[in-house]
């Protein structure tokens, strides 16, 4: 007996410990202060990127323009690192001072927990001016008041045409409203005798390639979340209208005939590219095919144009997105960090320098103007879109694309068929997402 | 008796010092299995009903997440459905599909062990290589397996672009790589003595009875590993299915960014270990992801706990 009272107080002193190891065994560091104006950054810091190859390239040449500048600061970095390993290295304490991710979805949770500092104190410090900085841009590095990203360089999502078959189908320039769209893309279609789809004048199906939600939703100027933080998808309207017009161009395919053709079709990111191989003469796509397509497929004549959108007066729009950086909660010189980000995304040079090397948008008004800048009348055309009032973004939130993806899962139905009630199908979706986002906290 | 209990507490005392030693041979293994098993598992039933992000300190929840879990995300009874489907799908195709090709290949009388290196190769591949490539061979339009088929006037399925057939699929890519488990087997049947045959032979076993009355007996305890092991395994099958759906939906991607094609077609492929990942690492709600860790623990161990008593009663005990 006295055994076994010994071994269920082992045990119960190992589950104690344990579960004050659970309790303990979590990270809270409380922010460091920070220095006064005029301090000259020193010390190490370390930044973590997911850029490879040419685009490494480009950020290792701007880098060692920071390094002249800052000679006492040692800077190391760190190549194709992506967001979880970001995230589970700063929860553990031994995340970079620096880190660029390639997508705006984990600004909500990071500036919510603070794995990423507020930077507004060094912002106010430094005497940053945040309007040289574009709207959109502004809006999606930042979530209920704290700063704790700045954007890095911007993507800027426009039409891309083939003007050859545009040519063949005596079209001369690209769709401007949906009903264009949908009408150019029967007439650019070829089928064979027995239906099978040879080539599609428009794929539309979501989920294929850059074909999201997220991106149509200029076209209609869709809201995502209300003011308050929950899902506007079952309210706004012009969901209702985009996913209409989706539909019935699918219907007019056939969804499993689209289906069989898209299962064709090579790879977004290899040379076998539907659109570089003439497979579909219009898509959906960033400012960075542009240099697919010099790469991959010189051969293709191709035109950009904004997104056809419902209404004459949306016109120009486009969806824009980008990378973001911010200094770890973990930092151990957050002071350099910051000396870093700054260098990186307020100065007009570097900006300039940057978007040539990597041809994304550059972020600011002056790096926009700049005489230094290459663009030719195709990047243009993404500038205008970037610049333009109508582009729209997907707004940061604590579930991250928790909203994006639960809708994207219900538009898996919709367009196959097997989901016909759309109010009812997007009642469901704000229901799921505002579950989740009241979780989240 | 009264001996018996002075022996006893004697012995113990005597043994002390032996136990001293076995404490210390065995110490570094139990302070392996405490650090990486009991605490993280007692650390994933105490975030399970706790808001946590990996930042700051764990808020208690309660419920809520369990809650959540259990009832109100859909997407998790398709993970949960999708997995279940698998487990039955796969884990009889791998093991039946391994002990055939091992008993075919104990059979041939020539060249068996260049069969055996043929067969064991496309285990030696990294999964996602080895997926990336199957899902190549079987793309439907461009692939050659659809390619021979219309050639014999076939017009071959949609395979990893069809839900229906997206499961199917992946079972012949499980079954594709059985080499792992096909070795083991092998020497399993090489272990089953020769005696037994020719005894079973004398009573008048034909071949099907010589086969469930010998050889599958000796064979159990490999039988019974390679179930749990396929069990557990199948429980956390990620990778393949995540690179399927991924190529197949014509983005190939890596890191975080594979999760925009999680399940593809039509969530699918999405299984149970997605979805936890997804959930926690996509969405922020780590303790909804600690809920589902906790609850793929307790059915893992309660599927091998199963398993366990019914190949004991197989095998009449010897398992």
């Amino acid at each position: 007996m006295q055994r076994l009272l010994n071994r269920r107080t082992t045990l119960v002193a190992g589950l104690a410990a344990a579960l004050a190891l659970a309790t303990a065994c979590t990270p809270a560091e409380a922010p460091k202060p920070i220095a006064t104006p005029g301090v000259e950054p020193t010390g190490a810091v370390e930044l973590w990127h997911f850029f490879t190859d040419r685009e490494a390239k480009a950020v290792d040449e701007t880098l060692a323009k920071f390094k002249a500048k800052y000679p006492k600061v040692t800077l190391t970095v760190k190549g194709g690192q992506d967001d979880a390993k970001v995230t589970t290295a700063i929860g553990a304490g031994t995340g970079p001072d620096v880190a660029i991710s390639y997508s705006t979805d984990i600004v909500g949770k990071f500036c919510a927990a603070g794995a990423w500092v507020d930077l507004n104190p060094y912002l106010q410090r430094d005497g940053v001016d945040l309007n040289a900085i574009a709207a959109v841009a502004r809006s999606y590095t930042e979530f209920r008041g704290k700063r704790c990203a700045m954007p890095f360089l911007a993507d800027a999502y426009g039409f891309y045409f083939n003007k050859a078959m545009f040519a063949e189908a005596g079209l001369t320039e690209a769709p401007k409203t949906l009903a264009e769209l949908s009408e150019m893309a029967k007439k650019l279609t070829k089928r064979s005798a027995d239906g099978t789809i040879e080539r599609a004048g428009f794929l539309p199906l979501f989920g294929f390639y850059e074909n999201s939600p997220s991106h149509f939703a200029p076209m209609v100027g869709a809201k995502w979340l209300n003011d308050d933080g929950t899902s506007a998808i079952g309210t706004d309207p012009a969901w209702k209208e985009l996913l209409t017009w989706q539909k019935e161009l699918v219907d007019w395919y056939g969804y499993d005939k689209l289906e069989k053709f898209r299962a064709s079709l090579g790879d977004e990111w290899s040379a076998d590219n539907a659109f570089h191989k003439g497979k579909i003469a219009m898509a959906v796509d960033g400012e960075w095919r542009m240099a697919f397509l010099k790469d991959q497929a010189p051969g293709v004549e191709f035109g950009v144009a904004p997104l056809p959108v419902n209404k004459a007066e949306r016109a120009g729009a486009g969806y824009i997105t980008g990378n973001v950086i911010g200094v770890s909660r973990t930092a151990r010189n957050p002071e350099a960090a910051w000396a870093l980000i700054k260098f990186l995304t307020t100065e007009t040079d570097t900006i300039v320098d940057l978007s040539n090397g990597i041809r994304n948008v550059p972020t600011t008004t002056a790096a926009l103007t700049s005489p230094r800048l290459s663009a030719d009348p195709l990047f243009k055309v993404f500038l205008d879109i970037f610049a333009n009032p109508n582009s729209g973004t997907t707004p940061p939130s604590g579930i991250g694309p928790g909203y994006q993806e639960t809708f994207s899962e219900f538009l898996q139905g919709w367009q196959s068929g097997t989901k016909k009630d759309l109010a009812a199908g997007l009642a469901d979706v704000d229901v799921r997402v505002d579950k989740m986002i009241k979780l989240a906290g | 008796m009264p001996t018996t209990a002075s022996q006893g507490s004697a012995g113990r005392n005597r043994r002390s010092p032996r136990h001293l030693v076995a404490f210390t041979f065995i110490a570094p293994a139990l302070i392996g299995i405490t650090i990486f098993l009991i605490y993280p598992l007692i650390a994933a039933v105490y975030f399970s009903f706790t808001r946590f992000d990996m930042f700051n300190p764990p808020v208690w929840v309660g419920l809520d997440f369990w809650e959540y879990v259990l009832f109100d995300d859909p997407t998790v009874r398709i993970a949960a459905k999708n997995t279940l489907v698998f487990v039955l799908l796969m884990v009889p195709a791998r093991t039946i599909g391994a002990l055939l090709t091992a008993m075919l290949l104990n059979a041939m009388k020539r060249s068996r062990s260049i069969y055996r290196t043929l067969y064991y190769l496309p285990a030696l591949a990294p999964p996602v290589t080895a997926t990336i490539a199957f899902v190549l061979l079987l793309k439907p339009g461009t692939g050659p397996v659809n390619t021979l088929l219309a050639t014999l006037g076939v017009e071959g399925p949609g395979w990893f672009n069809d839900p229906d057939w997206a499961k199917a699929s992946l079972t012949l890519l499980a079954l594709w790589s059985v080499g792992d488990l096909m070795i083991i087997f092998v020497a399993a049947l090489l272990d089953v003595p020769q005696a037994l045959y020719e005894a079973a032979s004398l009573d008048g076993a034909g071949r099907w009875a010589r086969f469930r009355y010998v050889t599958l007996p000796t064979i159990s305890p490999v039988l019974l590993f390679a179930t749990i092991t396929g069990v557990i395994g199948t429980l956390n099958y990620f990778t393949q299915a995540a690179v399927a759906g991924s190529v197949a939906s014509g983005q190939v991607t890596s890191g975080s960014g594979i999760a925009g094609t999680f399940g593809y077609p039509e969530n699918s492929t999405l299984t149970y270990p997605m979805r936890l990942y997804s959930i926690g690492f996509g969405n922020n709600l780590f303790g909804a992801a600690n809920v589902m860790a906790v609850i793929l623990f307790v059915v893992s161990m309660t599927a091998t706990i199963i398993l366990l008593r019914r190949f004991k009663a197989f095998s009449g005990g010897d398992s």
